[in-house]
This record gives C-alpha cells, sequence and structure tokens, in this order.
C-alpha cells in the first residue's frame, strides 16, 4: 500500500467472560481499509464479525476486552477521551445496521432523527439542516423526502427505513461507513436496490466502506477486497477478483458451494459443510475449521495455521493444505 | 437472520451471568428471613411462648425482660407471642389472598390473551370497573356487610388482586400466542384446553409467579392498613396490622410497641419484594431470548 | 380456468380454488390472497416464492385453516378442508404438517424435546408411552440428532440449526403425507442451510412426502422444487416446472425476482437498480395487474383489467398481457 490506510486494525484480540469462561470473540485480526476503497467481510453468525465492527467503533459491550490497536486516519481510537469519540463516530465513522426498526428511535420523526444529527455534528442551523436533511433523503432515494420528514419510523417500509438509517449515517459525509449486514431483514429486490445506493454513494462520497455479510453473493460484485472469517479468525483475505478466481482456503470453497445454484438442476444434493462452527469458549488445539474440513490432515489438528501469503503477496489464507496446492503434498 | 443463533448466545450469557451475580447474599439473607418467619407463624403453637391473649393488667407495657422478650403490650399481652402469633394472620392472609387473585385473575388473563375477541373486551372492561371502585369503600362496605372475620377480609384483598394478576396473565399470554410453538401445536391438531395448559401456562407462570411474591407482600401491607384503621382481623387476634394500630397509642411511651411489629412487617414485605424481583430479573431475559 | 389447464395430471393431493383470505387490521382489509387456485401433484414439492408481505405464508397457513378463507376451497385428498369444523379438521391436520421459519420460536422454550416431539402422538391418541418413545427415538435419529443426547434437554441449548432439525422431526413423527415448509432455511447460516435442505430432500424421499415449499429466495427454491409458483400482492404471477420458469421467466416480476440474486461471481457485474420501487401495501393493491406499479411493461390495459393465468408454454402458466415469452 502506498498510502497509509485510513482503517487500519491491527492483531485486534476481543475477550468477553462468559459463565462458561472466556469467549475470544475476535482473534488477533488484522486489516486496513484505504481512502474510497469496500472490504468484505464475510462469515456466519458467531464468527465474531459483529465483534470486530463493534471493536473498530469502540462499542464493545462493557465487560469485554480489546487487545491490539485500531488506527483511523492516523490516531489510535482507543486513546481518545470518550468526547472526542463520540464526535469522531458521528463525522468521520457512521454505521448502518442490520435492523433499521431498531436503530432508529421509534418515538421521532424521521426528520427530527437526521435534523438533530446535522445540527450536532455539522453546527447547522435549523433551516439549512432541514434543506439538508430533504436533500440526503432524496439522495438515498426516498420518493416525497419533504413529507417523509415527518413521518415515524413505523409509517415506513423495510427498505425505506433502511434508506432513512443510510441517509443518517451519510448526512455527516463520513471517511468510513461500516455496514453491519444491511440487507439482511430485506427482500431479495429490495437488498439489490440498497447494494446500488450503497455502492453509489460510496463512489460518490469516495468514501471507505466495510460490508459485513453471511452472503458471497453480496461481496462478489461491490467490493474491491474480501476477508472471510471463521471462529474469530480472519482465514483467508484477497483482493476480490482474485478471491472468487482462486479459492485457497477450504472453508471459503465450501461456503461458497453451499450456496444454492441457479443453474443447477433441481433436487441436486448442496454440498453442505458438516456439524457446526466450534463453540467459541473452548479453545480448539489445531485449525478451527479442522473438524468440518474435508482436507484435514496431520497438522491440522496439531496447531493453528497463520494467516500468510505465498504466490500472490495480497492473498493470504490460514491453511496448512490450501486448496490447488501442488497435489503430492498431502496424497 | 444471520445474528439468531449469536443472539442466542449472547442471551443465554446474559441469564447465567445475571443469576450468579443477583443471586447475593441479599437475595439468601431475605430467602433466610422468610423462612425464619414462615417457621415461627406455623410452628407458634409448639414454642415456648405464652399466650397472646392472656392480658396481665400489673405489667402492662413491660419492658424487655427475661420473661416477656420484647416486653409487653398496653394490656399487659406478651409481645413476642403476638408477634409470632400475629405473623399467622398476616401471612395466611398475605398468602391466600393472592392465592385467589393468581388463581382467578390468572386464568382470566390466559383466557382473554389466548381468545382474544368479545371475551377479552369484557374481562377487560369488567376489570377497569372493578379497579376503578375505591379500595378501602369496598372493604369498608363489604365488612360493614357480612361482618369482620379472616375469611371476608381475605376474600376482599382476593378479589383486590383480581385485575392485576390478570393484567401480567394476559400480557405474557398475548405474547406468546403469536409464537410459532403455539402456531404449531394448533396445526399438530392440539385441543384449545391442551394448548393452554401445556404449551402457555408453564411459561405464563413463571412471570405470575415472580409477580405473586410481589403480590403477598403488597396483601401484607394493606391488611395491616386495614387493622391499622381497624377493618381487619377483630381483636383479639393479633395481627401485625392490628399491632401497629394498638402501639400508636403509646407511641411516646413505649415506641417499641409500634415499632417492633412495624420492622416485622418491613423486613417481611422487603424479603418479598426481593425475592420477587430477582426471580423476575431471572426469568425476563429467557422471556426475550424465546 | 385452472381446471382445464392444470389438471392433466391426475392425482393431486392437495388443489387450492379460488382461495379468498382476507383479514382486518384496525379499520383496514389487508388482502392477503386473492382469488388463488393450485395445485399439488403427490409426491412433488411445489415452491412458492415471493417478496415479504405477498400473502405466500398466509396461504400456507390458509392450507391448513389456521387461517380461515373468505370464499374458495382447499380440497386436500379430495376433502374440503373449509367446510371441516373441530374433530374432523383436527384429524385431517395430522396428516399435513407445518415447519416454520424461526426454529427456535417455534419450540415451547419450557418442554423437553423428547415432549416436544411426542407431542404430536400424544394429541393423536397414541396411549402406550414406550411406543412413543420408540417412535421419538426413531425419528430423532432420522433428523440426524442422537437421541440419547437430545431427548432430555430443552429447546435453547441447542443451535438454530438443530432446532430446525427438531421441528422437522416433530412434524415427520405422525408420518404425514404432506409437509408445509414456511421459510424453513431463511433464518439459518449458510452452511447449515444447505444441511436442511438435504435433510428436506432425504425425508421427502424416505417419508415418501409432498411438500409445498415457501421461501423468498429463488436459488433455495429452485434447489428442491419440481414447480415454482410465484406470487405477487396475494396474486399468482406465474406457475410452471422449476427449470423452465427459471431459464425463461415469462412474467417481468419472476425475471425481476431472479436479476435481483446476487451472484457470487465478481466477474457478474449487478445490473444498476433491476428492481424498481417497493411492493404496494396489500391494504390497497393496484387495479389490474397488481404489478403495473413496478412493471417496465404496463399499459393501460393492464390498470384495466386482471390478467388470468394462462398457458405460455408446455406446463408454464403466466398472468400478465405482455408475457416476455409469447403464448406458444
Amino acid at each position: 500500500m502506498t498510502e497509509p490506510a485510513l482503517l487500519s486494525v491491527e492483531g485486534v484480540a476481543v475477550d468477553l467472560p462468559t459463565p462458561r469462561g472466556n469467549l475470544r470473540a475476535v482473534d488477533r485480526v488484522d486489516l486496513q481499509v484505504g481512502a474510497g476503497r469496500t472490504l468484505g467481510v464475510v462469515g456466519e453468525s458467531g464468527c465474531g464479525k459483529t465483534m470486530l465492527s463493534r471493536a473498530i467503533l469502540q462499542l464493545l459491550p462493557k465487560k469485554a476486552k480489546l487487545s491490539g490497536r485500531v488506527m483511523f486516519d492516523g490516531r489510535d481510537l482507543a486513546s481518545l477521551d470518550p468526547e472526542s469519540l463520540r464526535k469522531l463516530r458521528g463525522r468521520s465513522l457512521a454505521v448502518v445496521f442490520q435492523d433499521p426498526m431498531t436503530s432508529l428511535n421509534p418515538v421521532l420523526t424521521i426528520g427530527t432523527q437526521l435534523i438533530e444529527t446535522l445540527q450536532e455534528h455539522l453546527e447547522l442551523d435549523s433551516h439549512a439542516a432541514r434543506q439538508r436533511s430533504t436533500e440526503l433523503l432524496a439522495a438515498v432515494g426516498i420518493p416525497a423526502p419533504e413529507q417523509r420528514l415527518t413521518q415515524y419510523p413505523h409509517q415506513l417500509s423495510g427498505g425505506m427505513r433502511q434508506r432513512v438509517a443510510i441517509a443518517i449515517a451519510l448526512s455527516c459525509e463520513p471517511k468510513l461507513l461500516i455496514a453491519d449486514e444491511p440487507t439482511t431483514a430485506l427482500d431479495v429486490t429490495i437488498q439489490a436496490q440498497i447494494l446500488d445506493l450503497l455502492a453509489r454513494e460510496q463512489r460518490r462520497r469516495h468514501m471507505a466502506m466495510i460490508l459485513i455479510t453471511h452472503d458471497l453473493g453480496v461481496v462478489a460484485g461491490r467490493t474491491d477486497e474480501v476477508a472471510v472469517m471463521y471462529a474469530g479468525r480472519v482465514v483467508e483475505r484477497a483482493p476480490t477478483p482474485a478471491l472468487f478466481k482462486k479459492m485457497r482456503m477450504p472453508y471459503t470453497e465450501a461456503l461458497l458451494a453451499a450456496i444454492p445454484k441457479l443453474d443447477a438442476a433441481p433436487h441436486t444434493p448442496l454440498p453442505a459443510i458438516s456439524g457446526r462452527p466450534p463453540d467459541p469458549t473452548r479453545s480448539l488445539k489445531g485449525c478451527s475449521f479442522s473438524p468440518r474440513c474435508r482436507y484435514a490432515a496431520g497438522s491440522c489438528y496439531q496447531e493453528k495455521p497463520a494467516l500468510a501469503g505465498s504466490d500472490a503477496p495480497d492473498h493470504q489464507y490460514a491453511c496448512f493444505h490450501p486448496i490447488g496446492a501442488a497435489a503430492g503434498i498431502h496424497a | 437472520m444471520a445474528t439468531l443463533e449469536l443472539t442466542i448466545d449472547d442471551d443465554v450469557a446474559v441469564i447465567t451471568v445475571r443469576r450468579t451475580r443477583r443471586l447475593g447474599s441479599l437475595f439468601w439473607a431475605a430467602i433466610g428471613w422468610l423462612i425464619f418467619v414462615v417457621a415461627a407463624a406455623a410452628l407458634a403453637g409448639l414454642l415456648p411462648l405464652p399466650s397472646p391473649t392472656d392480658m396481665d393488667m400489673l405489667d402492662r407495657r413491660a419492658p424487655i425482660s427475661a420473661l416477656h422478650w420484647l416486653g409487653t403490650d398496653g394490656l399487659g399481652r406478651d409481645e413476642l407471642a403476638r408477634l409470632v402469633y400475629g405473623a399467622r394472620i398476616s401471612l395466611t392472609v398475605g398468602l391466600c389472598a393472592p392465592v385467589i387473585g393468581i388463581t382467578i385473575g390468572g386464568a382470566l388473563g390466559m383466557l382473554a390473551g389466548y381468545f382474544r375477541g368479545r371475551f377479552e373486551t369484557t374481562v377487560v372492561g369488567s376489570m377497569d370497573v372493578l379497579l376503578a371502585f375505591p379500595p378501602l369503600i369496598l372493604a369498608l362496605a363489604v365488612t360493614a356487610y357480612l361482618g369482620q372475620s379472616l375469611l371476608n377480609l381475605t376474600c376482599i384483598l382476593g378479589v383486590l388482586g383480581i385485575p392485576a394478576f390478570m393484567r401480567v396473565a394476559r400480557a405474557t399470554t398475548l405474547s406468546l400466542a403469536r409464537r410459532e410453538f403455539v402456531i404449531a401445536a394448533q396445526a399438530l391438531g392440539a385441543t384449545h384446553m391442551r394448548i393452554l395448559l401445556r404449551e402457555l401456562l408453564p411459561n405464563v407462570m413463571l412471570p405470575l409467579l415472580a409477580f405473586f411474591l410481589l403480590g403477598v407482600a403488597v396483601t401484607i401491607v394493606v391488611e395491616g392498613s386495614l387493622s391499622f384503621l381497624g377493618l381487619g382481623v377483630p381483636p383479639p387476634i393479633s395481627s401485625w396490622g392490628s399491632m401497629i394500630g394498638e402501639g400508636r397509642e403509646s407511641l411516646e411511651i413505649a415506641p417499641r410497641l409500634a415499632f417492633i411489629p412495624a420492622i416485622a412487617m418491613f423486613l417481611t414485605v422487603l424479603s418479598l419484594n426481593l425475592v420477587g424481583d430477582t426471580l423476575r430479573a431471572l426469568t425476563d431475559p429467557r422471556q426475550g431470548a424465546l | 380456468m385452472m381446471e382445464n389447464t392444470q389438471t392433466h395430471w391426475c392425482d393431486p393431493l392437495l388443489k387450492v380454488e379460488n382461495l379468498v383470505v382476507e383479514y382486518a387490521v384496525g379499520r383496514n382489509t389487508v388482502h392477503a390472497v386473492s382469488d388463488v387456485s393450485l395445485q399439488v401433484a403427490r409426491g412433488e414439492t411445489l415452491g412458492l416464492v415471493g417478496e415479504s408481505g405477498c400473502g405466500k405464508s398466509t396461504l400456507g397457513r390458509a392450507v391448513l385453516q389456521l387461517r380461515r378463507a373468505v370464499s374458495g376451497r382447499v380440497l386436500f385428498d379430495g376433502q374440503d378442508l373449509t367446510a371441516m369444523q373441530g374433530d374432523t379438521l383436527r384429524q385431517m391436520r395430522r396428516r399435513v404438517q407445518l415447519i416454520f421459519q424461526d426454529p427456535i420460536a417455534s419450540l415451547n422454550p419450557r418442554r423437553r424435546i423428547g415432549d416436544i416431539v411426542a407431542e404430536p402422538l400424544v394429541i393423536s391418541g397414541v396411549k402406550d408411552p414406550e411406543q412413543r418413545t420408540r417412535l421419538v427415538r426413531d425419528v430423532l435419529g432420522a433428523v440426524g440428532l442422537d437421541p440419547d443426547l437430545v431427548m432430555g434437554r430443552l429447546p435453547h441449548e441447542f443451535s438454530g440449526g438443530q432446532c430446525q432439525r427438531i421441528c422437522i422431526a416433530r412434524a415427520l413423527v405422525l408420518n404425514p403425507d404432506f409437509i408445509i415448509c414456511d421459510e424453513p432455511v431463511s433464518a439459518l447460516d449458510v452452511s447449515i442451510r444447505a444441511q436442511i435442505l438435504n435433510l428436506l430432500e432425504e425425508m421427502k424421499a424416505r417419508y415418501g412426502l409432498t411438500l409445498l415449499f415457501i421461501a423468498h429466495d429463488l436459488a433455495v427454491v429452485k434447489a428442491v422444487s419440481d414447480r415454482v409458483a410465484v406470487m405477487y400482492l396475494g396474486r399468482l404471477c406465474e406457475v410452471g416446472p422449476s427449470e423452465q420458469v427459471f431459464a425463461t421467466p415469462a412474467h417481468p416480476y419472476t425475471a425481476l425476482l431472479i436479476e435481483a440474486i446476487p451472484v457470487p461471481d465478481p466477474d457478474v457485474r449487478p445490473a444498476e437498480s433491476v428492481a424498481v420501487g417497493e411492493p404496494p401495501s396489500p391494504i390497497a393493491p393496484p387495479s389490474g395487474c397488481r404489478f403495473r406499479t413496478r412493471c417496465p411493461r404496463a399499459d393501460a390495459r393492464c390498470k384495466e383489467e386482471v390478467p388470468e393465468l394462462r398457458a405460455v408454454a408446455p406446463e408454464q402458466f403466466v398472468a400478465c398481457h405482455h408475457p416476455l415469452i409469447a403464448p406458444g
């Protein structure tokens, strides 16, 4: 990378104490996002992707223990005092959550929520803020924005609410937008619209984005780089085209194979991943995917593979027996 | 939704954490006090106590002594014996009245929440009428008409508790009746009776029981207030409320006569509230996680 | 009209005729299902697709009479369920089972798995507890769970995927003929989703089931269905063999749904804003063709006239005035 990344996550780990023992939700993750770039974080529920986003936002549950560094725009977020952190979160770092119904305040109108955000962070007067709100709602594709300002979240459909949530997130021209499963609660047709909207606004504002999802299909056409997470760790990381061209980590491959294909004949058995993700409170000695992995052998059960690249430097994976390696090694 | 499993895990963690944290020494102290009071009241006849109604006019308002551990009251009766026997009355009323409330109110609430429609409107409407009626006037009217007795007192307080239990049961049932496991039971061809008893009741019971403990606490206080006003159990039977009422006359000479029963009531009610709150806190996150 | 066009296979197990389901929300009436007719042949899987709020779940529940229809008939094995009441209906329901979207919510949180799976047997009057236990153990084994480990536990001790297995076991324990799967995998993770879909296919073969598979995800529906029915705002848009419908969709809405699926291939650039707007409210659906407000091909006729379902290809039917393939 030529210029320093906008966001740099260095060795971040999140530990949550639970009655069953320590839960390592995120395990030494390193990630960089350059200005104007899109990083896709893919993983199943419980893989730590949401905890990672909360760690970046410094919004972890009180009991959680964060280690490692989160550098944003040249500053270490952990060293900031609560006030400047709060300012930063509103202005430079914005977030869109999965469920717009719970992320919007149900008793305030859309207008109030948007205008207040604008007044607080951009110090606009009420007329200017109102003007700007209308523009924002129009920008995110909401018809009749003037009228919408006086409506409450429950009067809008799920897709419209998510548009409002995006409008609020974009209101202060953030440098980085974290979209945490922004379309999981929505229908396919609406999902496509929301993803298009995010992509368009991102290009227009030259904003960096982290798109968190469980669907490899969602990240395929819309990200520059993808990080696949499993059991708290990044297990494969590569520029999107490279990843889809040549998957190295068996988990990524299995995840892709498990998605039903439109061009397959009906009743074709799906190549399912057997078993389920490991219990995060119990640390596994070997590779955490080894109990479910088709290629697992020997060393996989003994030690954890490190995230490293081989032929292509920006394609990293954590696997002893990557797909497509010389066949003789583990035959 | 992809976060489904994660959320459940989180909530499971929350419950267990809360369970270990909340069940602190205060909870066990409250349980201990309740066991102590209940045991004393139940075993009152077996304890080496003087009769609570034997008067000794020569020994009125005697101070604390080896003979009278807590002294005697304005009529020379043993204060400790009256306190223990009074606990019987207070606890009997305090337990029986909410039992009436939880049975009738719980049943009405579950039926209203499950069947909805006109039945629900009728039940909720009549409960509103009952709530709007001044409770003290009702108690006065009933005791004036039927006479003062333990049974009448219990019944009045029980009836007054029905609306609150009905609301708790109805609210819980309403949220549960739309859950898919109830629809699943309907789809299996289960009868309404079976759905109410096997699917809904176990889920409604816990919040109701937690509320029941708070109901006991409230009833003890209300019984005390009624007895204090002379509307409770007829003399010479003692209850904590009537003891406080009688102690009021000698508040300047022997304040302990009013304060000892008051403290006993205070501790009991506080313990019940503590236990009830803890139980509710234990059941609530589970409710959310379902 | 459906009578003539769709009855060329004999012996439909389920036949829905002109079903209308409406219900009141406040002062308004929701037109959840409007004049829907379809058939499911014995041993077939019919996929029912549509966006949320299109009435597909209501249709599933109306088949089981969990929601009563305003008009129309539901014939199961030749018997009209809409005319049944009380005990006869309860008897019939045992042959038709339902699997829900949220596997955790569809299990009573305070009952043990053994009891939950045995419940259908108790209700249907299997008195012998040993026989019940034997049947429950068999079916738990069949869905891939270890009966010894599972039976004494409570639902919250299991993950979503395992709960869905338990739900499937409960649906299978009475050996039903027909299962309505209402979004059975939408709440599950990708890796678990494939396991459950495979399990459903396996169980279908093993127990000789007929399935009505309701989902919003076309790829999932395609994977398991012989035929698909596409629903929009309470009406059927298109019915046909899955491969045919996916290869050559006749209804513009079907085409839109197919285009909107994200393809896991970075070389396929997602078509910019294929979908226009959002579905209107089912409280006041548009006149004529209900899809016309989002349809690129809509004209004056679509506003006036409700399109009837008609054949465009062998076994493929579409309700559109301007279908994407000419009627053959």
